[in-house]
């Protein structure tokens, strides 16, 4: 992300929290109705929403739940009234959705949602990693995955912006990392003025329960027509991608921030890069940094788009490198490489017809902090197996009696 | 018709459209009523799930000489042969009949 201090829209340098930057977008969307389970480490944005509702900040409906499998529901029925609505949840919290996330997507419903994400049970970990991000992936969901609280803010703009375009109407998800991100605090630029925010997404019709104009949504379908029901989710996920690229030119235009499905740092000339996700990006580039001066032609990737995936950017930006190097904090057990981007990753360059030598690391599961020195070690690690690295799948990073030799 | 052309998700845009979807043919038992026995005692169109017990103001004679003002008639478009009225009717007055032996 590259930020201009010149931009359209007069905005104020502030501290917030990735949690509350999800909030302050949320208010300055102008959504009508939050609904709210609280769930550790997401708690924070809808308890900021419910104090800007209560200061008279925000007028928006605030409906409490008993689950959160309600807490997608109450929103799937006011988004198919014609509300524009959010909600926010992290690990068993978005397991309890799951049957939900499919419906909101198969009735074509823009809503919005952030996802602190955190480890799943069993053992209990209140602690980050995005295993149950990754456990959406087929959802029918545009998921953003941010680094930064600025991004949080921006992309849930983008969200609304994309979600409810009439080409696409499907819901988004905008995901960051669970305390690395939700609990710690960072300066961020935001508009001064709200009507600036609600002027980027204007209110566009569709169809909608109105009693005047009765309408069904989600009926039964017999296997007559179902699949080209599905098929139409298929075509809105593609052509998101570019509607997506339409509304973070709206950002660099109003706002004055550059975002790409693909960021890169030091990309250009290198014969090493290692592509990841979400809050540890910062320090990949710090590793990088220091990767650097120890003579490696090293660059970092950063995913920031996972749905649609964006496999032709990643193709030009992989193109000139000899390995690539793939760091997730998910876990797909049994899978042929276990860890989900990795495995998409290469599905998407073999796709592009571009075969690099690809090394699939596992790291910070459970919370467990990726530090410089996990980088240095982890592109050491690959440079050291070269092709075998593949070959033993995904590499478990600081595992206790785990070696690859 | 092409995927295109569909409403998108499969929305029904058209109210009261399921008039049209005739689901009579999923039936496999048929229930026929006997105007005989039947004492007209509304107990199938209350029970009926898909409220196709139709009721007509055709007056009945039975052989005993009793006249009845109405006549209860079943919609077989919409009929999915649950079995739910003959189960329910106190003079057995319906009879549920295999469509296909």
């Amino acid at each position: 992300m590259e930020t201009r201090l010149e931009s359209r829209v007069r905005q104020a340098r502030v501290i917030l929290n990735s949690n509350y930057a999800a909030a302050y977008a949320v208010r300055d969307a102008d959504v009508d109705v939050i609904s709210a389970y609280p769930i550790t480490p997401q708690t924070g944005v809808v308890e900021k929403l419910s104090e800007m509702i209560a200061e008279g900040e925000l007028d928006a409906e605030m409906i409490h739940v008993e689950s959160e499998h309600s807490a997608l529901s109450a929103i799937v029925g006011a988004s198919a009234v014609g509300a524009r609505v959010f909600t926010a949840t992290s690990s068993q919290g978005l397991e309890y959705m799951h049957e939900v996330l499919h419906i909101a997507s198969g009735m074509r419903l823009p809503l919005v949602m952030a996802i602190a994400t955190r480890a799943i049970s069993a053992p209990i970990s209140i602690w980050n990693d995005y295993t149950d991000l990754m456990n959406v992936r087929d959802t029918s969901w545009i998921t953003f995955v941010a680094s930064t609280a600025q991004e949080v803010y921006d992309s849930i703009i983008e969200a609304y912006m994309v979600s409810e375009d009439p080409r696409i109407l499907l819901p988004s998800i905008v995901a960051y990392d669970g305390f690395w991100m939700s609990h710690t605090y960072e300066p961020l630029y935001i508009p001064e003025d709200r009507e600036s925010v609600s002027k980027m997404l204007p209110r566009r019709p569709r169809y909608t329960l109105d009693p005047d104009n009765p309408i069904t949504m989600g009926s039964i379908v017999n296997p007559d027509w179902y699949y080209e029901i599905k098929y139409q989710q298929v075509e809105a996920m593609k052509e998101a991608y570019s509607v997506i690229r339409e509304a973070d030119a709206k950002i660099e235009e109003n706002l004055g921030r550059v975002y790409k499905p693909v960021e890169s740092y030091l990309a250009e000339d290198s014969e090493i890069l290692v592509l990841t996700y979400g809050g540890i990006y910062g320090t990949l580039q710090t590793a990088v940094d220091l990767l650097r001066s120890e003579g490696l032609r090293v660059g970092a990737l950063r995913l920031r788009l996972w749905r649609p995936f964006p496999a032709r950017d990643l193709k030009t930006l992989v193109e000139d490198a000899k390995t690539l190097i793939v760091v997730d904090r998910a876990i797909s057990y049994g899978a042929s490489i276990e860890g989900p981007v990795a495995l998409e990753t290469i599905a998407a360059l073999y796709r592009e017809g571009l075969y690099p030598a690809i090394a699939s690391f596992i790291a910070g599961i459970g919370g467990r902090p990726v530090s410089e020195d996990d980088f240095r070690g982890m592109v050491k690690k690959a440079l050291e197996l070269g092709e075998r690295a593949l070959k033993i799948g995904s590499i478990h990073w600081g595992v206790r009696g785990v070696e690859y030799e | 018709m092409s995927w295109r052309e569909l409403p998108i998700g499969g929305i029904i845009i058209e109210a009261g459209n399921s008039v049209k979807r005739k689901t009579g043919d999923w039936r496999v038992l048929r229930p026929v009523i006997d105007q005989e026995r039947c004492v007209r005692c509304y107990i199938c169109w209350m029970y009926c799930p898909d409220g196709v017990i139709e009721i007509r103001d055709t007056p009945y004679r039975t052989k005993a000489g009793r006249i009845w003002n109405i006549t209860f008639e079943i919609d077989y478009n919409y009929c999915k042969g649950c079995g739910i009225c003959a189960q329910e009717c106190p003079v057995k007055a319906i009879e549920l009949v295999e469509e296909v032996k």
